[in-house]
Formats: C-alpha cells, structure tokens, sequence
C-alpha cells in the first residue's frame, strides 16, 4: 500500500523578453507557436483549447521512459496581461502533483516581464526518485564535462 | 523520504535535531509518547536515509544526515529547472521570431 503524503510549495520564476507582452501571449495562446518551445519530447502529443474553462493537454516522455501526461484547465484569462491555469501531471497512471500556476505578463519599455508562480501539491513523493536521479546525472554530466575540458587543456 | 517526512512526530523529530545530535530520551522529552513509540519513528526516518544514529554505552545519539535532506528539496527543484529550461526556449523562440503573426487562431 502507498504511504499518503503530501508537500505543498510555491515557487516563482521571472524572465525578461525584448517583444511586446501581445507577442509573448501570443506564444501561449497558440498551439502552434506553443509547440515551438513547449513539450520537449519526440513523439509527444498536443492539444490545445485556449479559452476559460477550455483544456490544453501534453502527453510524452523519455524514449523508453515514462509517460507523462500533463492536464491543464484554463481558470482566467485577460488576453495580453494574465492567464491562470489549473494543471495536474500524471506519471503513467499515478498523480504526482496538481498545481495552480499564474502568468503575469507587464509591460517594461520595449519589452515583456513575466512572472511565472506556481502553487502545487506535491503527491505521495512520487517526483522524488526521479528528481533525484535526474539531479544526479546534471551533477556527473558537469563533472564529466569540466574532466574533458581539463584533459584537452592538458594535451 | 517524504513518506517519513510526512508524519508531524517525525518533523518534530527533525526539526530537534537540525539543531544538532540527541540522544533518543532527548527526542522523546517535547513528545507525549513512549519511548518504543519513538523509536518506531526514528526507524523509519533510519530506514529514510535521513537520520542515523549510533548507540555509545547506554546512549544512542541520533544526527542529520545532510545530504539525504538536500535530495528532498531536489525533486521540486527538478521541477522548477524543466520550467527554466522551457523559458530558455520561449526566449530563444521570441528571439527567432520577434515578429511573427500574433495570432493565428
């Protein structure tokens, strides 16, 4: 039997884009340009209903990994300035977090901030193996780059 | 590791021992159980990979084991770093195409 478990937490990301706040919306609200940077998998399906109360759908993986399907409700939308979604991630067949996020987007001289928060539950610490392993591997992909930066400077 | 954060006694547990080693009867003192109570909790957190304990004489003293609680915080970190890797790719996308029709649909 799973042991229940859940960690709440927030986090908030800020990035700066030299375009108009209707050309960074534009990037969400399309499926085609949100395809462009979006799901990172090969073979990965996509769907997109971009309206309040519509439903935008990923679903994809790792070659031989798991699936992940990714489900997300519209809650709020004001076209050029917010969008606030609702959004839970399946690994396979097990929930593994459900999330509301808010996009911010404002105006800042010629360009875009955003402002990406995302409020989620974490479940069950079904994201941790993982996590962890995926940590792991940044940590020895450095370790393994920085040893062959240093055996070429060597040669 | 989240299963045997999950549990209020357990982060009592921690939450002593972030300030340095204890003994077990040092563990159970703030809690209102018995002491094989107690150290049914710290098996678990034993078992976790975040606690370790070892027994001098008479006295078990238990300690953090830092690294094990950095891998707790690593998962929701994952998360935030495949969204940073997602915005290095809207931008590189925005960068590409700054003036692409702004809506097709």
């Amino acid at each position: 039997m799973t042991e229940r478990s859940v960690t709440h937490t927030t986090f908030v990301i800020e990035r700066f884009f030299q375009v108009s706040p209707a050309r960074v919306f534009a990037a969400w609200s399309t499926a085609e340009q949100k395809r462009k940077w979006f799901g990172c998998h090969e073979g990965a399906t996509h769907e997109l209903d971009f309206r309040v109360g519509g439903r935008e759908t990923y679903r994809g993986g790792p070659k031989g990994g798991p699936i992940y399907t990714n489900e997300t409700r519209f809650q709020d939308i004001v076209p050029n300035q917010r969008i606030v979604y609702t959004y839970d991630m399946q690994r396979d067949e097990t929930r593994i977090s459900v999330s509301v996020v808010t996009i911010e987007l404002k105006a800042e001289g010629k360009g875009t901030r955003l402002v990406f928060t995302e409020q989620g539950a974490f479940l069950d610490g079904h994201d941790a193996p993982e996590g962890r392993e995926h940590g792991t591997k940044i940590v020895l992909d450095k370790l393994v780059e920085g040893l062959e930066r240093e055996a070429h400077a060597a040669a | 590791m989240f299963q045997a954060l999950a549990d209020p006694t357990r982060r009592v547990m921690i939450e002593r021992l972030s300030r340095g080693p204890a003994s077990v009867s040092e563990l159970a003192g703030p809690l209102s159980m018995s002491l094989p109570a107690v150290m049914q909790h710290l098996s678990v957190l034993e078992t976790s990979g975040l606690v370790r304990s070892e027994k001098a004489g008479r006295v078990r003293t238990c300690r953090l084991e830092p690294a094990a609680l950095r891998a707790a915080e690593q998962w929701i970190a994952e998360r935030r770093a495949s969204w940073e890797r997602c915005f290095d790719r809207l931008g590189d996308y925005l960068a590409e195409h700054p003036d692409e029709p702004e809506s097709k649909e």
